[in-house]
């Protein structure tokens, strides 16, 4: 991140709608300068509305659009200092790589030696130098991705938009790509905002990560924030897996909380985690937080389940459990030898669950 | 590939022979008046009928004949100007039915492709009683309306066509690079569309080049096209240098054509 807390961004409570439908749903976003933001969320979430509002393809509805300190709401794109790493990549196809690049100093009438220098220098930033006189349609995908990468970035704009750039390549490669961007985003210190809707992504790249659903902004934070507390039932099952669990408060004490789930299995959870006045609550467990052995252990929140299917999925193993009163989990065991013995169907195993790993979210 | 490998199993040589008689004659039919008028052209015999003996009387007879000549000229001068509006007009249209969204955008794009289709006399009387109306002397100007008219739909449908199957982020992506929208329309998306534009251009050059029934309604003595000087010649009899007219015709049209697949491969 980088060393000013300045921000880049600023949307106040910002609205946009496509007849009936609002797409975004009066947001408020603040993105540093040099951050790395993510927007992650399904497919009609809105994020993508989002990001054309930051780069001016539309207009908000209400509320506000500030680029550095600027209200930029109803500034059209050719006048933001702002770039876009289109999905689809929209090379120019007529024109070489180097034309491509060099498109958006031309338009600023950047000196032709300054900008030459300019385009080889990002041309070596993606590596692609040698391939500067070939055309769009002479180049793999990655190549392509690359080139369309070096285009939004050689204005040197405050903002750098991402719209699902890795979305049309193949899966070695989108990994390379993710830390290749990351690297390439802390070497420039440009703010990025990077559209996904897939949340390993997200998880690899991103300094904050904000959850969208149905046009609004569901949970902002970090990775780990988002992953191990997440606010919303939404968030707990749209980033990694998780076991939502429906459950009654039973009786508080000192610091933790007695919940009784529908099947009358009943958990220890941190009392901070449950509004005073709550009655009911959503527990959300992510499967690799299920402590599986079939030795009894001492523990909180141990009960004996029986191992209803058994998938191997080469690091892990992912097991659907049923306990004894009936309620159905899943859980992932890490795979640590070839040897060790195996978990199998129809097994009873001991399950324990930390307190810490239990999160209350609300429901949608 | 040996001559003697049938092109279909073996079994089926009788549909071979007789799809390949087919197809020859089809060609014959195709061109075989065709080569019969360039020979022709060549005869020292008024008639079309008998040949007597090699001569290029008929087209010294063509060079010196000016009403045929000034005709050529007109040709080619409401050609060009059609073509050149056609492809403005065309492109332009195609890019704002495609690109904006307007009250009867649909009736219009409906509207614009009867000219296409409609019965070239209609056009002709309907072009005419409009130039009285507004009080237009025919000329130039009234014949290259009435090709324009006809001629613009057509490259306005190729480039529709392209626009369709264009990537609708270039042009956003040349707005957020800091073009503007004129900018964008000029330096990318026109550049995109080039293969349609001159697909469509070539078109209108060709429809406009042998258009005969709406030329006669709009025209005025003095900008008689070459069609109607070929058809009031016609009229009074036929005449060898017709042939060394058509001939030069062919010569041209296959120039053009061989010209046109050239930039085509050279544009790729």
């Amino acid at each position: 991140m980088a060393d000013t807390d300045r921000p880049m961004i600023e949307l106040r409570g910002v609205t946009k709608r496509f007849g009936g439908f609002t797409a975004v749903n009066r947001v408020s976003l603040t993105v540093k300068a040099g951050e790395f933001l993510t927007l992650l969320g399904p497919s009609g979430c809105g994020k993508t509305t989002l990001l054309r509002l930051l780069a001016g393809f539309e207009m908000p509805d209400e509320g506000m659009v500030l680029l550095d300190g600027e209200d930029v709401s109803h500034v059209p794109p050719y006048r933001r200092s702002v770039n876009q790493v289109f999905q689809s990549y929209a090379l120019f196809p007529h024109l070489t790589v180097r034309e491509n690049v060099g498109f958006g100093l031309r338009m600023q009438q950047v000196p032709v030696a300054e900008a030459s220098d300019r385009i080889v220098a990002a041309l070596r930033m993606v590596s692609l130098v040698e391939q500067a006189d070939k055309y769009p349609h002479q180049m793999s995908g990655g190549q392509r991705q690359r080139v369309a990468l070096a285009r939004a970035i050689v204005p040197r704009p405050k903002v750098l938009l991402l719209d699902e750039p890795l979305s049309a390549l193949d899966a070695k490669l989108r990994h390379g790509m993710q830390l290749e961007l990351k690297r390439l985003q802390r070497k420039l210190g440009m703010t990025f905002v990077f559209v996904t809707h897939d949340q390993e992504e997200a998880l690899t790249m991103s300094d904050r990560i904000a959850v969208i659903n149905k046009g609004r902004i569901e949970q902002l934070g970090n990775a780990s924030e988002i992953y191990h507390r997440p606010r919303t039932a939404f968030t707990a099952d749209f980033i990694g897996q998780a076991n939502l669990l429906e459950s009654s408060v039973v009786g508080r004490n000192g610091t933790t909380a007695r919940v009784r789930l529908e099947t009358g299995l009943e958990l220890v959870i941190a009392r901070a985690e449950l509004p005073d006045a709550a009655s009911k609550a959503l527990v959300s467990i992510r499967p690799e937080k299920i402590h599986i052995s079939r030795a009894p252990v001492t523990a909180e929140n141990v009960f004996q389940a029986r191992i209803e299917e058994e998938i191997f999925q080469g690091a892990t193993d992912s097991l659907q459990l049923v306990t004894d009163q009936g309620t159905r989990l899943h859980a992932l065991v890490a795979n640590e030898s070839a040897t060790q013995e195996a978990f199998h169907e129809g097994d009873t195993v001991y399950c324990s669950l930390h307190l810490d790993d239990l999160v209350i979210v609300q429901a949608e | 590939m040996p001559a003697s490998r049938p092109l279909i199993p073996s079994g089926l040589t009788l549909l071979n022979w007789f799809l390949r008689g087919w197809t020859a004659l089809v060609f014959v039919f195709l061109y075989a008046p065709i080569a019969v008028l360039v020979v022709f052209s060549f005869n020292s015999s008024r008639l079309n009928i008998v040949w007597e003996s090699f001569t290029f009387t008929w087209y010294e007879r063509l060079a010196a004949n000016t009403p045929l000549i000034r005709a050529a000229k007109n040709s080619l001068i409401v050609a060009t100007a059609t073509t050149i509006l056609s492809v403005v007009i065309g492109t332009a249209g195609a890019w704002l039915l495609h690109r904006y969204r307007f009250r009867f955008s649909r009736a219009i794009q409906t509207l614009v492709a009867i000219p296409m289709v409609m019965p070239e006399i209609l056009l002709g009387i309907s072009l005419l009683i409009m130039f009285v109306t507004i009080g237009l002397n025919l000329g130039f100007a009234s014949v290259i309306i009435g090709h324009v008219t006809f001629s613009f739909p057509f490259v306005l449908v190729a480039v529709q066509a392209r626009l369709q199957g264009l990537d609708s982020s270039l042009e956003e992506a040349a707005l957020d690079l800091g073009a503007t929208p004129l900018k964008a329309f000029w330096l990318v998306i026109v550049p995109s569309l080039r293969p349609a534009i001159m697909a469509g251009g070539l078109m209108a050059f060709t429809l406009s080049m042998d258009e005969l029934i709406v030329t006669v309604f709009v025209k005025s003595a003095a900008s008689a096209t070459l069609p109607v000087k070929v058809f009031d010649m016609a009229r009074v009899g036929l005449n060898p240098m017709l042939n060394a007219l058509s001939a030069i015709f062919i010569v041209a049209t296959v120039a053009f054509v061989l010209f046109s697949e050239y930039l085509k491969k050279l544009s790729r």
